[in-house]
């Protein structure tokens, strides 16, 4: 969820009133904010570096407010201001709607082909005659920066250049270029630089090195000028040190330039009705409810969209109502959006609870049946139950367990963060003997199960994915002598509760096998009506030395899911 | 010294005895007399000991030789003859050289250091009394009390007297006295019950302030076990179990056909794990996957979609699931197969990845809790219904719902309960 960063008092001058912060705090509760943070720029300070570098920070009390993700109106306090006084009925709803100059024409921004290389899409818009203070400098420049973090994918898809319009003239051109045949003077620099010498100079910009990558390997680079030549902006990287902006700009010239249209119109409408007192693009949609949404009558639902900023009217056909979407919500895209707004009005915790009326009857997963009365068995017999993470590094299936890894059939992740998530284990054995590393200091002996899945590749036909679980159950012996009786017990005991007979053929048996997972002699595999299901014995002292064990362990470990 | 002469001993005092006054009465060590208590103890309600402690004057072992054989000073006197002792040969003695000052200061003796040979020593009074002689004897013989407390720390600082405490028993007699012990049993035999003569027998009574022997058992996981709890609440609420044994799972089910758009931030290389090998998933229900892409691109059923170029790539690309949501998107869509809709209640409970840096409330892998009803009908009030009935089998209560945005529902909410106990909300 992104957070919007505001000054409290500010935010309740605006308001109109103050309030306390548990007060605050429910209003946002009921419109679908969260109060995360109450504190200071010295307090930020403080935390983040330390007390003495905080010591000359503003105390100003700050409100960090959680806004849902897909509502890009609530990003500044100009938004926030205006949603929650429209809910609150402090304010009308404010309509949106285009303004033509007073004298002249339109702006106009050209888009050449050449753009269609790097960046194709760019829209503009003018917002006139405006006043600025510090404190919405501030929030204009700020909103910018959250869009960018947001919606823009860090200036990837949509960048914003924001210029006063008084220092150039139109129309403008956006057009890309190869990179030496781009000059300017780039915002607060006091020379020219070319294209490729800015993406040097930007190399060691703390905030700007991060934007680089967007354009620097492509043959040419988008750029913006204007009537007279002079450089707008090269997006997405800096603006042009002309055009900058300062307290003083009456008229602002908006650039978005995107490699996504939709996202593009949206960040523009952001600025725009932000910012506006009286001037916005027009973009009004309109959409009819077939019904009310719940028991309210027509006209009070009316009522409560208008108090999420949808002016709504009834059509007076019916009970159909129509609802106008501003542009500052470009989170609206379906019915269901407009009904969710209508009951965020009227509260959900107003909502009559009721219960589904029709009947259904449960049925338990066979596999997850089976598991859990087998789990409480195997507990009853003196074992406990650990539980253990699904991925694990290459070794612990592999070398550690004397095997080689491309043998196992193990899934592997391609972006894992540590070692330890590498693969998807293929079996549980590595997960129970780390545990007992972690566990050393507990008593003996130490006796350990776990019933869960692990991850095989599986390229037969109707496993679509190419890999499924497998259900397994395993145990270890950890003491001072190995226990293979024991474990042998356990698995007796197992199939017991299985009710599996210990017969040749229609029941099960064991017998010698090889593996280096256990002692040469002390290895057996478990066939049930003729099929291998599973092996136990004791572990290898390589093994046990490789998890970092030193006395002598036994192990079970079979396959559940055949016993369905 | 058996304990039964502390039994006889005792029997005839009136309240009691004070096992240091028995020791000297009969002639033994204290310690004789406390082994003898501490075995008398052991035996039941026989007799009763108060410790006491009290402080005793003790003579050192230097003022046990003092006692004896007189002070350093008195027998420096002695050994002086009429015509005087050299006072080299006086130090060679052991108690010369502290009796020399000692008796000089108490103007016993003189020094001539005018005679040949040496300074000579002679005697200056005729007779002297040895007091601290005297005061030690008194000590050793237990009336310390006549000594004034100056005279006692003086010596104490000479290290001829210590004081000591001493630990003695006030001993009584107790509720089943009697002058003779008897041998108690600790344990009932096989042999006492087939004979009977356990009703002959004593037992030693039981600590019940002691904790049981603790027992050899097996465990369940904390986790597993409120696992099944939920389990167990959704099959009393109707709700079948899903098949959510597959952690591997396709985009397109895990996240397109949940309407999550594909440059979401969820989808992120550092948000989710993908799969290098198997790497993609190649095989989907065409006509299903063609309706997906239109809704994403253009809209459709009542949506004016995301408005962006959906890429089947992305679609194909095998991850770690991030949900179980995406085993709920199988499940209707199975659902939407059937030839007569049916209302349906799913839920499941199983491990979800996410590509987290760990830390303390961060993991990687964790369970989530899924439900669903399917039905003609439903509405917001009934979900909110069937929470509340969830959580009411857990003991809580008190909800509240708050909105929230998630891309595949709409409206979506947050749901926080208030527990009366500790008086905090989650």
């Amino acid at each position: 969820m992104p957070t919007v960063g505001v000054k409290r008092d500010l935010l309740f001058k605006a308001l109109g009133r103050s309030y306390t912060d548990e007060e605050f705090d429910e209003l946002c509760f009921q419109f679908g904010l969260e109060l995360d943070e109450i504190t200071s720029e010295k307090e930020l300070i403080s935390k983040e570096q330390n007390d003495s570098k905080a010591a000359g920070a503003s105390d100003v009390i700050l409100y960090k407010i959680d806004v849902p993700a897909n509502r890009y109106d609530l990003l500044c306090l100009e938004g926030l201001v205006r949603g929650l006084q429209v809910f609150k009925n402090k304010l009308e709803a404010p309509r949106y709607v285009r303004v033509s100059p007073v004298s002249g024409q339109p702006q106009k921004l050209i888009i050449t082909k050449e753009t269609a290389a790097v960046r194709p899409y760019a829209v503009a818009a003018v917002l006139r005659d405006i006043t600025f203070t510090q404190e919405r400098y501030d929030s204009f420049i700020e909103l910018q920066e959250k869009l960018h973090q947001n919606i823009c994918r860090k200036r990837s898809i949509v960048a914003i250049g924001t210029h006063d319009l008084d220092t150039t003239s139109g129309p403008f051109t956006y057009t890309a270029k190869p990179p030496s045949e781009i000059c300017f003077q780039p915002l607060n620099q006091t020379k020219e630089f070319t294209a490729t010498e800015l993406m040097s100079l930007y190399r060691t910009d703390s905030h700007l090195k991060h934007y680089l990558h967007i354009i620097e390997d492509k043959p040419v680079y988008p750029v913006i000028y204007d009537s007279n030549g002079i450089v707008l902006s090269m997006p997405p990287i800096i603006n042009g040190d002309h055009t900058k902006i300062s307290l003083k700009t009456k008229n602002v010239f908006i650039e978005c330039t995107a490699t996504d249209l939709t996202k593009a119109k949206v960040v523009l409408d952001t600025l725009v009705t932000m910012f506006s007192q009286y001037s916005s693009q027009p973009n009004l949609k309109h959409v009819f409810i077939s019904s009310s949404p719940h028991s309210e009558s027509t006209e009070t639902v009316a009522q409560l969209l208008t108090r999420m900023c949808l002016l709504s009217k009834l059509t007076g056909v019916g009970d159909q109502i129509e609802v106008e979407i501003p542009p500052t919500r470009s989170d609206i895209i379906h019915a269901c959006d407009i009904v969710e707004d209508a009951a965020i009005a009227y509260g959900f915790n107003n909502i009559t609870r009721t219960t589904p009326r029709s009947y259904t009857v449960a049925t338990q997963f066979p596999l997850n049946k089976l598991t859990e009365l087998l789990r409480q068995d195997v507990a009853a017999a003196g074992f406990t139950e650990v539980l253990t993470f699904a991925l694990c590094s290459k070794e612990d299936v592999g070398d550690k367990l004397g095997k080689k890894i491309s043998e196992t059939g193990a899934a592997h992740i391609s972006n894992p963060k540590t070692a330890e998530f590498q693969v998807a284990r293929t079996t549980l054995l590595p997960g129970l003997l780390k545990t007992i590393a972690a566990n050393k200091k507990m008593p003996l002996p130490l006796k350990l199960f776990e019933i869960s899945d692990v991850v095989l590749k599986d390229k037969s036909k109707g496993v679509y994915v190419g890999a499924r679980n497998s259900r397994r159950f395993c145990a270890v012996y950890y003491n001072k002598s190995p226990g293979f009786e024991v474990i042998h017990g356990l698995m007796d005991r197992t199939m017991q509760l299985l009710g599996v007979k210990p017969l040749r053929g229609e029941g099960y048996h064991i017998q010698a096998a090889e593996d280096s997972i256990f002692f040469p002699g002390r290895c057996a595999e478990i066939f049930v009506d003729g099929k291998s299901v599973g092996r136990l014995g004791v572990l290898h002292p390589n093994v046990v030395t490789r998890f970092e064990l030193t006395m002598p362990c036994s192990a079970l470990e079979m396959d559940i899911e055949p016993f369905l | 010294m058996s304990p039964i002469a502390l039994l006889l001993g005792l029997e005839k005092a009136e309240d009691g005895v004070d096992s240091l006054e028995l020791s000297s009465s009969l002639g033994v060590e204290h310690q004789v007399v406390v082994g003898a208590v501490k075995s008398l103890q052991s035996v039941g309600e026989v007799i009763s000991a108060e410790q006491r402690s009290s402080k005793h004057w003790q003579l050192t072992e230097e003022g046990v030789e003092i006692s004896e054989l007189g002070s350093h000073e008195a027998r420096v006197f002695e050994c002086i003859p009429v015509e005087g002792l050299l006072q080299s040969e006086l130090m060679k003695l052991p108690f010369g050289k502290i009796g020399f000052t000692k008796a000089m200061s108490n103007k016993w003796i003189r020094v001539d250091k005018t005679s040949e040979g040496g300074p000579l020593i002679f005697r200056s009074v005729q007779t002297i009394v040895d007091q601290v002689r005297e005061k030690l004897l008194n000590v050793l013989n237990g009336k310390d009390a006549e000594l004034e407390e100056k005279e006692k720390s003086e010596l104490k600082k000479r290290r001829l007297l210590s004081e000591v405490t001493v630990k003695s028993y006030w001993i009584t007699k107790g509720s089943s006295f009697s002058t003779t012990i008897t041998k108690q049993e600790t344990e009932l035999t096989p042999e006492m019950i087939v004979s009977g003569n356990w009703k002959d027998n004593k037992f030693k009574p039981y600590n019940f302030e002691a904790m049981g022997v603790p027992l050899d058992c097996g465990h369940l996981h904390p986790l597993m076990k409120v696992r099944t709890q939920f389990r167990q609440i959704f099959l009393e609420m109707g709700f079948t179990e899903m098949p959510t044994n597959n952690f591997i799972e396709s985009s397109f089910w895990n996240f397109d056909s949940l309407f999550q758009p594909q440059q979401h931030p969820a989808r992120d290389q550092h948000d989710t794990f993908f799969l290098s090998d198997p790497a993609l998933t190649l095989d989907f229900p065409q006509d299903y996957l063609q309706r997906v892409k239109k809704v994403h691109t253009e809209g459709g059923f009542g949506s004016q979609g995301y408005k962006y170029e959906w890429k089947v790539e992305e679609a194909q690309k095998n991850i770690l699931r991030t949900h179980t949501t995406a085993v709920s998107a199988r499940m209707l869509y199975k659902l939407a197969q059937q030839e007569k809709f049916t209302p349906v209640k799913y839920f499941s409970i199983d491990r979800v990845f996410r590509n987290e840096t760990l830390d303390a409330t961060h993991l990687a892998e964790f369970h989530q809790i899924e439900g669903v009803v399917a039905d003609y009908d439903l509405t917001l009030g009934d979900l909110m219904g069937v929470l509340h009935q969830f959580f009411t089998k857990l003991g809580i209560t008190k909800l509240r719902f708050k909105p929230a945005y998630n891309p595949y529902t709409e409206p979506s909410m947050e749901v926080f309960s208030y527990h009366e106990g500790t008086q905090s909300q989650c």
